[in-house]
């Protein structure tokens, strides 16, 4: 799953439904032009409308078992610091994203979270549109995933939910293997103007061993600018990674198989943003707080590991 | 799936079950277990119920378990109200020369997972037979020291009056 900042805006649930038809989406007149424009028309009317209502808690429950299994034996997951969760009301879980478009950290954390608190508690998790859009990740929805907006975002905080967001998106989940260990939410601070707004805490979720599920090489984002699908599809990279079963993979929009790396996240204490930082908190202090905090942690977790993928 | 074992212990009954009884006492000889909280005003007996968690795997795994039968001294038993399926029971029964036999079941399960549920339960049940035996074993170990110092206090009391 990939994750998306708050910045982006979905395109449906209350967002720019006008990108699709932009006419300088270059090319409007030639067929290649006028094809990826209906592609780009049918993805996005397969986005779902964010729907909270959607997320089953008896569906979770009966998944668990299968979700255990992948956690336990291929990715060998560990989740540390869960009680740092406040146990009852709204809290926004800030993550940092890795693994390309299969995020095993998501599914581990979702899997930890549900089985710690009950899949009683409310937990959403914000994903970007395309993720939504594909047919066979519908059933994320169930899971209590939604189109990443701030509307969405406020709605899943006002009903007292547990929010996790991944304010690095697609930018950080396909940075290159070789900075693996990097926290890199590529400036985006819209999940601090939530939680000021909301005045809910921020609880940061370091994780490591996602972006050694396979050999990324680059993010992309000339590519994507060179064919266009910034503007079709609001993807601002193109990815290129050499992963299984397909060799080179470009774009990996069919997914693919993920090396069992060892997975390792820690939930650190929760940070009361005016509490910490005053009635007033400067948005730039805090960002730099919550990178620096789960930069540390993703530091100390990368001293832990022996080598890459077996952890 | 099911797991269960037992094990004698130098101490009488009573001295057994006032440790299985005590919900504050879970963590001390429990193996694998992260949280045995009481939830609510009532600490113990029918109706008593707590939060526990397991570590097994990637998770830590369990729910709000609430007591359904408690036969004061001899045994009590538990199920789950939210989070995965449990079952439980601690069966306490006297033998001759003061000793004891403690007896731990535990029963777990997602109901309606299928086949994956099924085999999880196989793939956990090594996991759970082993932080069974290490509990049971700590619940004798931590009874029967209790039961030397109680000794060795009252020799030293007789020795000084």
């Amino acid at each position: 799953m990939t994750g998306t900042g708050l910045a982006s805006a979905a395109s449906r649930n209350g967002h720019r439904d006008s990108e699709v038809a932009d006419p300088r989406g270059g090319a409007s007149g030639s067929l290649v032009g006028r094809l990826a424009r209906a592609v780009a028309s049918q993805v996005q009317q397969r986005i779902p409308r964010a729907d909270l209502d959607e997320r089953d808690p008896d569906y979770i429950r009966e998944k668990l078992p299968l979700m255990w299994l992948a956690a336990s034996i291929y990715f060998r997951g560990e989740v540390r610091g869960l009680g740092n969760i406040p146990e009852s009301g709204p809290v926004l879980l800030v993550g940092n994203h890795s693994g390309g478009n299969l995020t095993p950290d998501t599914t581990i954390f979702t899997l930890a979270f549900s089985t710690f608190f009950g899949v009683e508690r409310r937990f959403y998790q914000l994903a970007h549109n395309l993720v939504l859009a594909m047919p066979t990740l519908g059933a994320l929805r169930k899971f209590g995933t939604v189109a990443a907006s701030p509307e969405n975002a406020r709605r899943a905080l006002e009903t007292g939910a547990a929010l996790l967001v991944y304010p690095g998106g697609d930018h950080e989940v396909h940075r290159p293997s070789w900075e693996r260990n990097r926290v890199d939410f590529a400036g985006r601070k819209g999940f601090i103007r939530l939680a000021l707004e909301q005045d809910v805490p921020i609880v940061p979720v370091a994780s490591i061993g996602g972006q050694e599920t396979a050999l990324f090489l680059t993010r992309g984002e000339q590519l994507a600018q060179l064919l266009r699908v910034d503007r079709l599809f609001r993807l601002k990279v193109l990815p290129i990674s050499l992963a299984l079963p397909w060799g080179i993979n470009v774009g990996d929009m069919l997914g693919h198989i993920p090396l069992p790396a060892k997975i390792t996240i820690e939930t650190l204490p929760a940070i009361n943003l005016r509490k910490e930082f005053g009635p007033d908190p400067e948005v730039q202090e805090v960002y730099d707080h919550v990178i620096r905090l789960m930069q540390d942690t993703v530091d100390a977790l990368a001293a832990e590991r022996r080598f890459p993928v077996l952890g | 799936m099911r797991v269960s074992g037992s094990t004698q212990v130098a101490a009488p009954v009573d001295h057994v079950w006032s440790v299985v009884s005590d919900p504050g006492r879970a963590l001390s000889y429990m193996s694998g277990v992260t949280r045995w909280e009481v939830e609510g005003e009532q600490r113990t007996g029918l109706g008593a119920r707590y939060r526990v968690l397991f570590r097994i795997g990637a998770a830590e795994v369990g729910g709000l378990i609430e007591v359904v039968e408690w036969d004061e001294g001899r045994e009590l038993a538990w199920t789950s109200v939210l989070g995965i399926d449990q079952r439980g029971r601690w069966r306490v029964r006297e033998l001759s020369g003061g000793r004891s036999q403690v007896e731990l079941r535990m029963a777990y399960g997602v109901a309606g997972a299928g086949l994956f549920g099924w085999l999880a339960e196989r793939v956990a049940a090594p996991t759970m037979s082993a932080h069974l035996r290490r509990s049971l074993r700590a619940l004798k170990r931590l009874i029967e020291h209790e039961q030397l110092r109680e000794r060795a206090a009252a020799r030293r009391a007789a020795r000084t009056a």
